[in-house]
């Protein structure tokens, strides 16, 4: 590849103009005297148009452009677990050993540490025959996580050579017989979908211990899920609350031009926080790439790339991964604004008329697949939006909304409620309970699909009742319509509020959501029984042991208890009726 | 072929060009200059013998568009534009507290230039998130409304959402005088930063301050209403970099006030439409949230320096719409948000500061036991649920009166009126400490409820604040 120079013709911001050099779109190059990393995004004439990832303040025309024939790409090997990046893989780490706690500009580093040593054993021996995705050995990489070393793809041969031991990951440990040289670690344009063989329809939910979104919306592992809602309606701690407690082996977790101070909590806190499924830290089974809202607008647009291409890599190793973007509306405007600086024609609201065909792409990257290897992975993409005072007909919702499967709508009038989740129950939707009912009645309940409907039924009746309530008063309705309102306060008082910060309530198994909904239903059964029998419903409401069995979710413990709870509410509540 | 002029400069050595082409609102646009950073520092010499300063917003080998920020009135085609080969730099050190400048830097208390021990670059680079530490230590404000219910902790950025007409500089000054660290001497310095305010409400800041011997530990940095536009759009990055140098090189803890955002915003208006950019929503430029990001981020508390910025941007929300970009966009940004309600304003309560839609993002880490008190998270929760049950209720005996209610709802009724009477009512120079002063309080107005209706106060907490039950008392 021949290192042509060019020299900046124009600076307009994060955009920058060369001429002199012929570059290919996405190219990599380094502008100026500083070496600022920048990429093509346009070539107009003679004229390259470069999209700078650093402050661009201070350069000026004349200063030097060199191609560096590379597209934007991500280092991939062992290192990248419990590592914090910024949008273009730079550690945050060694940005703060480099340049201190302020991030200034003209400083490369590595993705991966290339220096550090691992322990790699070969899984496979001289003479075997490997392809693109084969698995050709293991490294420790966390205490709970073992990275699998894969043959890059394009590449297949006959191992000639092959070596256990200590070593960096630039080091070739495996030799094919054409004398192609393999190490740990690969690198992969950020911009291009990894390959696989072929994608499967996701029928595992991904189960995240939040009951309205495992037990009404549930995702599928390898399903697509948006997120939008106002500021203060919980975005962010759903998401981090899904971060926390899905059950994917691998979880990424994009911070895009949100708030520096949420970085770092979610960078306090995970390392002491355990993953309910192995016990271990979550920060072994953890990638954050934190690009804040002030920080360069062009490596926030390339953030979620990097944060993806990581995602199926280790998709590739047969691992179930779930990605965090949040959020994905600063990087519809990161675009917009780098869309505006070209002067291109804008589409709705300014943002450019690629818009929607970017966030499918984004999203296109998620599944469940067969990989190159033949094992299965998947990459679950749950994709925060923020709508401009809270109104989703805005074009990255919508944008949004017509290509995710799942919908969990974020409504600022419960977030004043205070009822959290915040998620409102009756515009949400999740296009996966079909494809996901047999899961249930295997792993579950055999009737789990039916209880489901029958909660949301519920709900979907409170809110036709709340209607006439409200102009004439919960005493004019009948008894057993009181009732039901009675069973639906429960349902969204016991079952769907769900306090994140507290460490019981915080994270629900499956089973124990199960059996809340039963009791729920258990509750509404006896107490129509008792009342045909002629108790009062306020009798029947204030049994002392509905309110134990309400509040031991708070409790350790609780799942083990649940069932003599409700039997102790079934009997009160038929002692109700023999008192009257 | 355009003819340009070479002509030394007398201050600093560069070339002056006088190669104007276009001037469009606070935008000029130059020709045929040599190499000329992005971002670097322009003077322009009128011809009537005065300078006025400006920055390039765009450089190319053809065209340079100079940003101009005392406004362009009387620049001529004759006009000298000299380019200062840097970024814009404040002259920074300790001498700044107890300084007022103008919007540009300059001083403007009639005392001299600022001894400069350092000259930082105003656009400040953006804090690494690694490098951040979690703010956790809680400001008591002596505003009750504000330390029960959305606690300011040190480190935060917590704008005011107000309106016209509303007294938010009343209580940004009451904030800005009454801050403290409970447990703690050190004090904090205040940066003021004023965007296009009426020189009257500018005197009503410093009278303030000197009265109350705060000017003394105050930087000052004023841009008025009659101020240029443009200037605006420096003036926060000056204030802000002030505040960076005194938190992270002398340790001083600063608040940051700025008022008013809505103005800047303006400002970022004007300067996008005179460039002719796409706008976004209601005119207001794309990357307005960027923009707003530069500023609001620069708040926080990093590893291994003693020193934090705590930000207060009090911004009025056009039309009194939270939806409004402004607010908006800063809400997106901000780790919560006080807002200021006109309906409490008229019904004479001061500070009329409306807890429900008001949050803080950062009150978890900044409260409870060894931070504020033991009980402080339950009871705010419950002054809220009770407040906003009473105030709904409110509604409904509108429509079918109070007979209607039954006893829980009569009390919750009540109590929303005296929360607000009690609780919210302070006078402007009543400092509550958070103990006795407010959560006390807060204990005796909710014991005019019920116990058993207060169910998000855990029982170990009423046996140990509850006040003797007024109520249990009444029927005995």
């Amino acid at each position: 590849m021949s290192k042509e120079n060019g020299v900046i013709y124009r600076i307009s911001g994060p955009v920058v103009t060369a001429i002199g050099i012929s570059p290919r779109m996405y190219e990599v190059v380094r502008v100026g005297d500083e070496g600022l990393m920048g990429e093509v995004i346009e070539l107009h004439g003679d004229q390259s148009v470069i999209q700078v990832y650093e402050e661009t303040s201070g350069i000026r025309p004349g200063e030097p452009v060199i191609r560096t024939g590379q597209t934007l790409s991500v280092q991939l090997g062992p290192g990248l677990l419990t590592q914090i990046y910024d949008g273009i893989q730079r550690p945050l780490p060694k940005l703060e050993e480099t340049m201190g706690v302020f991030i200034t500009r003209g400083v490369d580093a590595d993705g991966l540490d290339l220096e550090r040593e691992w322990d790699f054993s070969a899984e496979v021996k001289k003479g075997d025959e490997v392809g693109p995705g084969h698995v050709i050995g293991i490294v420790q990489e966390t205490e709970t996580i073992e990275h699998r070393v894969m043959v890059p793809p394009k590449i297949s041969g006959t191992v000639k050579s092959i070596k256990s031991g200590t070593f960096n990951i630039k080091e070739p440990i495996c030799i094919l017989d054409d004398g192609t040289e393999i190490a740990m670690m690969q690198e992969w344009p950020v911009r291009h979908p990894r390959p696989f063989v072929q994608k499967y329809a996701p029928d595992v939910p991904l189960i995240t211990g939040q009951r309205i979104l495992d037990f009404l919306f549930p995702l599928a592992k390898g399903g697509t899920a948006g997120i939008p809602g106002p500021f203060g309606s919980g975005k962010t701690v759903t998401q981090q609350q899904l971060a926390k407690w899905s059950d994917a082996q691998i979880v990424v977790y994009i911070g895009c031009g949100e708030r520096g101070n949420e970085m770092t909590e979610v960078l306090d806190e995970f390392p002491h926080l355990i993953d309910p499924n192995t016990n271990k830290p979550l920060m072994n089974r953890t990638v954050m790439i934190a690009n804040t809202s002030n920080m360069p607008v062009a490596a926030r647009e390339a953030s979620v790339y990097t944060g993806i291409t990581i995602a199926e890599y280790f998709r590739d190793m047969g691992y179930n991964v779930a990605l965090m973007a949040d959020s994905t509306s600063r990087w519809a405007e990161a675009m917009r604004e780098i869309s505006s600086r070209l002067e291109e024609m804008p589409g709705e609201e300014g943002y450019p008329a690629y818009l929607s065909s970017r966030l499918a792409e984004f999203y296109e990257r998620a599944g469940r697949v067969q990989t190159l290897a033949g094992s299965d992975g998947s990459v679950s993409v749950i994709g925060a939006v923020s709508p401009p005072g809270g109104d989703i007909s805005e074009p990255v919702s919508q944008g949004t909304l017509r290509i995710v499967k799942v919908f969990w709508g974020l409504d600022a009038g419960l977030a004043r409620q205070r009822h959290f989740p915040a998620i409102n129950w009756l515009n949400s939707y999740s296009l996966y309970p079909q494809a996901l009912d047999q899961w249930y009645r295997d792993n579950i309940a055999p009737d789990f699909p039916e209880v489901r409907t029958e909660i949301s039924t519920l709900l979907q009746i409170e809110s036709e009742l709340q209607e006439i309530v409200q102009l004439v008063g919960s005493d004019a309705l009948p008894v057993d319509q009181q009732l039901t309102l009675e069973v639906a306060r429960m349902i969204r008082e016991f079952f769907l509020q769900q306090n994140a910060f507290h460490d019981v309530d915080t994270f629900s198994d499956l089973h124990l959501q199960y059996h809340m909904a039963k009791a729920i239903l258990s509750f509404q059964e006896e107490a129509k029984k008792a009342m045909a029998g002629g108790a009062q419903l306020e009798d029947v409401v204030n049994v002392p042991a509905r309110t134990d069995l309400m509040r031991g979710r708070f409790e350790k413990g609780y799942q083990d208890r649940i069932s003599d709870l409700v039997s102790e509410m079934n009997k009160q509540i038929d002692a109700s009726m023999e008192a009257n | 072929m355009l003819v340009w002029r070479l002509t030394r400069g007398d201050i600093m050595s560069g070339k002056e060009y006088r190669t104007i082409t276009d001037v469009k609102g606070p935008l000029v646009f130059l020709n045929k200059t040599e190499p000329v950073s992005y971002g670097e520092i322009v003077q322009l010499m009128l011809t009537d013998g005065s300078i006025k300063n400006g920055q390039v917003l765009d450089t190319s080998d053809d065209q340079v568009i100079v940003q101009v920020f005392e406004g362009t009135a009387s620049v001529d085609r004759q006009t000298g534009v000299k380019f200062l080969g840097d970024v814009f730099k404040l002259p920074v050190s300790k001498g700044l507290i107890g300084r007022i400048l103008d919007g540009a830097g300059r001083p403007r208390d009639g005392g001299p230039d600022i001894v400069a021990d350092e000259m930082a670059d105003i656009i400040g680079a953006a804090i690494n998130p690694y490098s951040r530490q979690s703010p956790e230590s809680f400001i008591q404000t002596g505003i009750s409304a504000i330390d029960a219910c959305t606690s300011l902790v040190r480190g935060q950025k917590l704008p005011i959402f107000s309106a016209s007409g509303l007294p938010h500089n009343d209580i940004a000054l009451q904030i800005a005088r009454q801050a403290k660290l409970v447990g703690s001497d050190d004090d904090f310095v205040v940066v003021f930063c004023a965007m296009g305010i009426t020189a009257e409400e500018y005197n009503f800041f410093v009278h303030d301050l000197e009265r109350t011997g705060a000017l003394e530990n105050s930087a000052l940095f004023v841009n008025l209403a009659d101020d240029p536009a443009v200037e605006r759009l420096i003036t926060p990055r000056l204030a802000l970099t002030a505040a960076e140098y005194l938190a992270f090189e002398h340790d001083y803890h600063v608040l940051v006030i700025y008022t008013d955002m809505t103005n800047y915003c303006e400002s970022l208006r004007q300067i996008g439409a005179a460039r002719e950019e796409v706008p976004g929503r209601r005119g207001y430029p794309g990357y307005m949230y960027t923009d707003l990001a530069m500023l609001y981020e620069r708040a926080g508390l990093v590893k291994g320096k003693k020193g934090s910025i705590t930000q207060f941007p009090i911004l009025t929300m056009p039309g009194d719409d939270i939806t409004h970009p402004i607010p908006d966009l800063s809400g997106y940004i901000t780790e919560g948000q006080i807002v200021i309600s006109r309906e409490l304003h008229q019904k004479g309560i001061y500070p009329p500061i409306n807890v429900l839609p008001s949050l803080s993002r950062l009150m978890n880490a900044g409260i409870g036991d060894g931070k504020t008190r033991e009980d402080h998270k339950s009871v705010s929760d419950q002054l809220y649920a009770a407040y906003a049950q009473g105030k709904e209720l409110r509604g409904l005996v509108a429509i079918v009166g109070e007979d209607a209610l039954n006893e829980r709802d009569l009390q919750l009724l009540k109590f929303a009126d005296i929360f607000e009477d009690q609780f919210l009512r302070q006078s402007r120079d009543e400092d509550r400490t958070i103990s006795e002063g407010t959560l006390d309080l807060a204990w005796d107005l909710l014991s005019n409820i019920d116990t058993k209706y207060l169910v998000r106060l855990d029982q170990k907490w009423i046996d140990k604040y509850h006040p003797t039950d007024k109520i249990g008392k009444d029927e005995e």
